[in-house]
């Protein structure tokens, strides 16, 4: 059992959905973003996802592009976003956190090194765009076999024939993008999700939780009552580029995860 | 069944790759789409009617073959090697890239998309995406970097007239890289009616092998064209190489003659240096992942990718196809670079000896033809690709030559 899947087995008990949110290490800077990190479970965070910057995010829309190249203009790293992780569970043991990116910056690290590294700084699970099942070989086995939940992405261009596959090897809960587009672009509409989360029910016991073009606590409630929970990132990560307080941001997280939470 | 077992023209394999490189890196959205392109290309490839209309386009819209010339003045002044050129630059469109857009577009038409979109970055595949697009009568958006809009007005100007919308690409440092970051993007975005048109022989599984074996009626022309002028295999062959579709395009049909030396020339812009001024990835890189595939890139320590730099915006792309990673691996094939002052040099010989106005990406190539030439016998065969003319060009060059262009005195 990883931090994840206790977490989802609390709130299968509790009866409530999940809230999971992303921020992109080292946004502004390393400092802030630990702050904002250590807010983030008593704003009702069940769930952490942390960016790892990357300069050449193909999925992403232009909010957390900017937001990874702001963390790399002040010198973000990979190891200076495990020490955010290191720091972040010196007062927290239970929340899970998932470190979401890109291969490259792993792949350059050496898979096996970085999976001691990360699990001994306290990461949970990893979300990597732009490793489909056809490339499990490379990471997801490698991580699962250390202990690590690998969570896939279901999409709505992943049909029935192809879904088991996406389904196999994956671990934690099953993230599905609720759109066809990059990160932060249309809205989310509860009416579109619903028939695409049961379709994946049907063919798997972990939770579906719904990411991609949720901005308001209205989306958020209106979205983790059709699923197991969703994901905000965008959204966030717009308010840290507004250069509003830490406090406020965790005010505006803590309204997505009522949101989420009175579903 | 020996020669089988160890012929260079075997790959990819199932997975995409070519020994490690290649592969299919890309997001869960855009797989199945991967996945129903190469079904379509596995069909396409052995259907006769497929290649009955591509050799049609080919000899009548594109002007194909296109000669492998003597390129006599030239052969006399460097004193040494015979130098041939392939001729692509003579191509509708003015250069290589059409070969390939031609068979992606006929393959995008089968398969019912009505959107077309493609990267550029000196803009000569945008413009020849553009111009079978127009042939086609089929939407075109092509995605170019701020930066490349600006050093290849001319392209950006014939891509409007051909009906297609031009996207700048601000993000990154707005290079090829970046456009092919947005390209990507869209695509996620507008599956279903939107075919992309990689314009080399790099992303994920099928493209790289799909280009090459679009590309490949270069290197297939020059081998009877040489048969026939020279009635033997050439020596050595040369090209230049950015993504390294024109090279990938010589080379490939003459892998298993392995008498053949193979060479290929990367950008090494200001020099290949601890600066990273180059776009010199196989030269200056290390193998990493980017853009839906494995191979060598220009990458920092931590895994982030480095903007190449280029006098020629055709060569500025951080990464090289697959195929020419694994071939560099296994050694059949050598890589080396130029420099900007080198090309811009080669460039004017070219002008003075052959009455011939090179692109930039190929007077790399021939700057290095240069370099070797002088030291090689008199019946040494070099086929070089001329893989574009240069007329986007003069406008750079006159800048690095100094001349004002502006009309004004």
């Amino acid at each position: 059992m990883t931090r994840i899947d206790t977490k989802f087995a609390q709130l299968a008990e509790q009866g409530k959905k999940a809230f999971v949110a992303y921020i992109m290490a080292g946004d502004p800077d390393e400092a802030r973003s630990l702050e904002l990190m250590r807010g983030m479970p008593q704003a009702g965070v069940d769930v952490i996802e942390l960016g790892l910057p990357f300069t050449d995010p193909m999925a992403d829309g232009e909010t957390i592009q900017l937001a990874g190249q702001r963390a790399l203009d002040v010198g973000m790293t990979l190891d200076k976003t495990l020490n955010m992780v290191r720091e972040f569970r010196k007062d927290d043991d239970t929340t899970p956190i998932v470190l979401m990116g890109y291969y490259n910056p792993i792949y350059s690290r050496g898979v096996d090194t970085f999976l001691v590294q990360a699990k001994e700084a306290g990461i949970d699970g990893l979300i990597i765009v732009d490793l489909p099942p056809e490339e499990d070989d490379e990471l997801c086995i490698p991580a699962q076999n250390a202990g690590l939940n690998f969570i896939r992405l279901a999409t709505p261009t992943t049909d029935d024939k192809r879904l088991p596959k996406v389904l196999t090897n994956t671990s934690g809960f099953v993230y599905y993008v609720s759109i066809t587009g990059i990160t932060g672009a249309a809205a989310a509409q509860a009416v579109d999700v619903a028939p695409e989360v049961a379709r994946i029910k049907a063919k798997t016991d972990l939770p579906v939780i719904v990411g991609f073009g949720i901005r308001t606590p209205e989306t958020s409630r209106d979205i983790a009552s059709v699923a197991d929970g969703c994901v905000v990132g965008s959204a966030i990560v717009s308010e840290m580029a507004s250069g509003k307080p830490i406090s406020e941001v965790l005010a505006f997280i803590k309204s997505l995860a009522d949101g989420a939470h009175s579903a | 069944m020996e020669d089988l077992v160890n012929s260079f023209m075997k790959g990819p394999d199932e997975k995409g790759r070519f020994g490690i490189f290649g592969g299919r890196f890309v997001s869960e959205t855009l797989m199945p789409l991967i996945l129903a392109l190469e079904e379509e290309y596995e069909h396409a490839k052995t259907d006769k009617s497929f290649w009955d209309e591509m050799d049609f386009l080919w000899k009548h819209y594109v002007g194909r073959p296109s000669p492998l010339y003597h390129a006599d003045r030239l052969s006399e002044r460097l004193g040494g090697a015979k130098i041939y050129l392939k001729r692509d630059e003579l191509n509708h469109t003015g250069a290589h890239k059409i070969n390939n857009v031609l068979g992606q577009i006929i393959l995008a038409r089968r398969m019912g998309k009505t959107r077309i979109i493609a990267e550029t970055g000196a803009g000569q595949h945008g413009v020849a995406t553009a111009t079978v697009c127009a042939k086609f009568g089929l939407k075109c958006v092509v995605y170019m970097g701020a930066h490349d809009v600006e050093r290849q007005a001319p392209n950006v100007f014939r891509m409007k007239l051909l009906g297609a919308e031009v996207v700048p690409v601000t993000s990154g440092r707005g290079t090829l890289k970046d456009a092919m970051n947005d390209a990507l993007r869209d695509w996620v975005t507008n599956v279903h009616d939107t075919f992309y048109c990689i314009g080399t022989v790099a992303g994920p599984h099928p493209y790289p092998a799909m280009v090459r074996d679009f590309q490949s009626i270069i290197g297939k022309e020059a081998k009877e064209q040489i048969m026939e002028a020279e009635g033997r295999l050439p020596d050595t062959l040369i090209a230049a190489i950015g993504g390294g579709s024109n090279a990938m395009g010589l080379f490939y049909p003459f892998l298993d003659d392995k008498e053949v030396q193979i060479i290929g020339v990367e950008a090494g812009g200001k020099g290949v240096n601890d600066k990273m001024e180059h776009c010199a990835s196989l030269t200056g890189g290390r193998p990493g992942v980017l853009h839906g595939n494995r191979t060598y890139l220009l990458q920092d320590d931590d895994g982030q990718i480095l903007e190449g730099f280029s006098i020629s915006a055709g060569l500025d792309y951080p990464g090289i196809g697959p195929e020419h990673a694994w071939l560099n691996d296994i050694g059949r094939a050598e890589y080396v670079a130029i420099t900007d002052k080198e090309a811009l040099s080669a460039f004017q010989l070219c002008c003075e000896t052959e009455g011939i106005i090179p692109a930039l990406e190929p007077s790399h190539a021939l700057a290095h033809v240069v370099k070797i030439a002088p030291d090689l016998p008199k019946d040494h065969v070099i086929i070089m690709n001329m893989c574009g003319r240069g007329d986007k060009d003069i406008f750079t060059v006159a800048k690095h030559l100094g001349v004002n262009m502006s009309g004004q005195d």
